[in-house]
């Protein structure tokens, strides 16, 4: 009988692809429902955030460019992976959330899984159901087309580690925007988990960028950057929130904030095309019409 | 290791008293061709582990605050504003000396560049937007970016573009002399082209890229340096490899030789794949470390970029604004 040691996971951050400490060289102590020690989770810092933009914008452009079939196609690939981890993304639910049960923690895995399963059955449907032609007084075609604002800056809810996370980022991405999370503060490693499936799912680097830390020093920057076109404070408390939407206000960023329906996280209403819609800008095209 | 001999020249005699401790420096080897008048010289090896990791060390420097300002400034000032491509057009030139003049159209207190560098022919147009104000006009010529084109057509071409109003001639070292043990020849040549720009200053192109070894880039810089040269260079931006900081180190160092046994100032330009505001105050710590502050100024040190400019704009308005800034809100030309 061998006592061998366990071998724990670093949980690092994840931007460009790549899982990297934070540039400030830091980390802080995640402790789970009971308040046992978890893991030390990386203590992000305004670099890593500004590194993270930087690569959530210059994959933007090839990430839209995708056919909506293929964008589709890797949202459900994201499913099928973390279908195949499922236990592990269950133990890492049970272990962070307070009074949870086995029961509860699997829902939330299943549930989590299925969400991006429904994103990405409207990844090439959206656009017919939320644009279209329009009837015009003239001889015109006129044709409204949603089109992903850019780069999504998203502050992930804290109430649970996994649900809320992916309800907030699966519509973000499957338009065509680009996304940098700031994980849950409380209990930021499932985020990392979850980056782990992203990184084996075929979603191009850049794409999701996860950064861990405290709130207090990474939303300010990630409001203000110039280069964030629409900002999800979800997550912030209201003082926070405010705070981030005035910083974003400077640099004609929308903010979008969960409403209380969508808060109910296992609910239908977490789910919503309108919520694709919400990170998306229409552009209307005019064209004359022939005989 | 015979580094090639040297005839002698007017402003620079190998013979004169200043010139013959450059030759101690660098060992003399048995004198090659009239006796009087050409020496060999031997060019001391360079390490170049210990170059490579002492050029890493200094870009680890953090600069930071009112120190970054100043750097960024200074980088902005030292810089050599450069489009050389075949699609170039008068007003794209325009465009750009536009820039030269004020970099930050949204502000004002940005310093001038040093310099717009052009192609001889688009000379004239720079020369006549940058009228009045304190922006020089440099020109590639002598057959840039290979250096192969006649010698007449070289020299022609330098002296076309100084008539033209140049204040300043990039020219490049002739490698297929250099690189075939010719030395005399690239020598001459450079030596030949410094008399063609007359009171222009003369920079010439090492391309290090094309080099192979820091031996190299030392015996050329040595070389460049004795014919003549007011400023080396490293690269053309035409190829693959461009400045490094063990390559800028490596020139540097040959620069401080140089000085210390002519007390002769010669300036160094980086060229080719400096496009972040970091990478330039790497350039500038390497520099004032290994020259001292005497060639922090444009008359002394130059970046030759096209990019950089924007990246150093971009750290500017961050530390103007405190936010982090759009790539795109920056002009492209």
């Amino acid at each position: 009988m061998s006592s061998r040691l366990l071998i724990n996971k670093t949980y690092k951050q994840f931007i460009g692809g790549a899982f990297e400490r934070s540039e400030s060289g830091r980390s802080y102590p995640v402790v789970g429902a009971e308040g046992q020690h978890l893991a030390h989770a990386v203590q992000g810092s305004r670099k890593d955030v500004r590194d993270a933009v930087a690569s959530a914008r210059s994959s933007q452009e090839g990430w839209a460019g995708r056919t909506a079939y293929n964008r589709g196609q890797i949202l459900y690939r994201v499913a099928e992976v973390m279908e195949s981890r499922r236990d592990e993304f269950c133990a890492e639910v049970l272990r962070a959330t307070d009074g949870c049960s086995e029961k509860a923690a699997a829902a939330e895995t299943a549930a989590a899984i299925d969400r991006w399963v429904w994103y990405a059955g409207w990844a090439d449907k959206f656009p017919t159901v939320l644009g279209g032609a329009n009837p015009v007084a003239g001889p015109y075609f006129n044709l409204s087309v949603p089109e992903p604002t850019g780069v999504v800056g998203i502050v992930a809810p804290d109430e649970q580690p996994l649900l809320p996370l992916v309800s907030r980022l699966a519509p973000v991405i499957v338009s065509g925007n680009t996304a940098v999370v700031l994980a849950s503060e409380r209990c930021p490693l499932a985020a990392i988990t979850l980056a782990e499936t992203l990184a084996l799912s075929d979603v191009p680097a850049g794409v999701v960028n996860i950064i861990t830390g405290h709130r207090d020093e990474l939303v300010p920057p990630l409001a203000g950057h110039v280069a964030v076109d629409s900002l999800d404070i979800s997550g912030c408390d209201s003082e926070q929130g405010a705070a981030a939407a005035r910083q974003a206000a400077a640099t004609i960023t929308r903010v979008i904030s969960a409403s209380t329906a969508e808060r109910q996280w296992a609910d239908e209403a977490a789910q919503s095309p309108y919520l694709i819609d919400a990170f998306c800008e229409t552009k209307t095209v005019w064209h004359p019409k022939g005989r | 290791m015979v580094f090639g001999v040297l005839s002698p020249n007017a402003s620079l005699s190998i013979t004169s008293p200043i010139l013959g401790r450059v030759t101690d420096l660098l060992a003399v080897d048995a004198p090659v061709g009239a006796a009087d008048a050409v020496a060999g010289i031997r060019i001391t090896p360079v390490d170049a582990v210990g170059l490579e990791q002492r050029a890493a060390s200094l870009c680890t420097r953090s600069i930071k605050t009112s120190s970054k300002a100043a750097a960024l400034d200074l980088a902005v000032r030292m810089m050599d504003l450069t489009t050389l491509e075949g699609a170039d057009t008068p007003e794209r030139v325009q465009a750009l000396c536009a820039r030269a003049r004020h970099p930050d159209a949204a502000d004002w207190s940005v310093p001038p560049v040093a310099a717009v560098c052009v192609y001889p022919e688009l000379v004239p147009v720079a020369v006549g937007a940058l009228a009045d104000s304190s922006v020089a006009v440099a020109s590639v010529a002598g057959g840039f970016p290979a250096g192969l084109a006649p010698l007449e057509a070289r020299l022609a071409e330098i002296s076309w573009a100084v008539a033209a109003g140049a204040d300043e001639v990039d020219i490049v070292l002739n490698r297929s002399a250099f690189l075939s043990g010719q030395y005399q020849k690239a020598y001459d040549e450079i030596a030949a082209a410094k008399q063609a720009c007359g009171s222009a200053h003369l920079k010439v192109i090492l391309e290090t890229g094309e080099l192979g070894s820091y031996d190299q880039i030392r015996r050329a810089s040595m070389l460049a340096m004795v014919a003549g040269a007011d400023f080396i260079k490293t690269s053309t931006g035409k190829i693959g490899t461009s400045a490094t900081p063990p390559t800028a180190l490596c020139m540097a160092e040959a620069i401080r030789d140089m000085a210390e046994q002519t007390g002769r100032a010669v300036g160094l330009k980086l060229a080719g794949g400096i496009r972040t505001a970091k990478q330039a105050w790497h350039y500038l710590v390497i520099v004032g470390e290994t020259l001292g502050s005497g060639w922090l100024t444009p008359e002394r040190f130059r970046l030759g970029a096209s990019s950089l400019l924007n990246d150093v704009l971009m750290q500017r308005a961050k530390l103007r604004d405190g936010r982090y800034q759009r790539r795109e809100d920056f002009s492209v030309d």
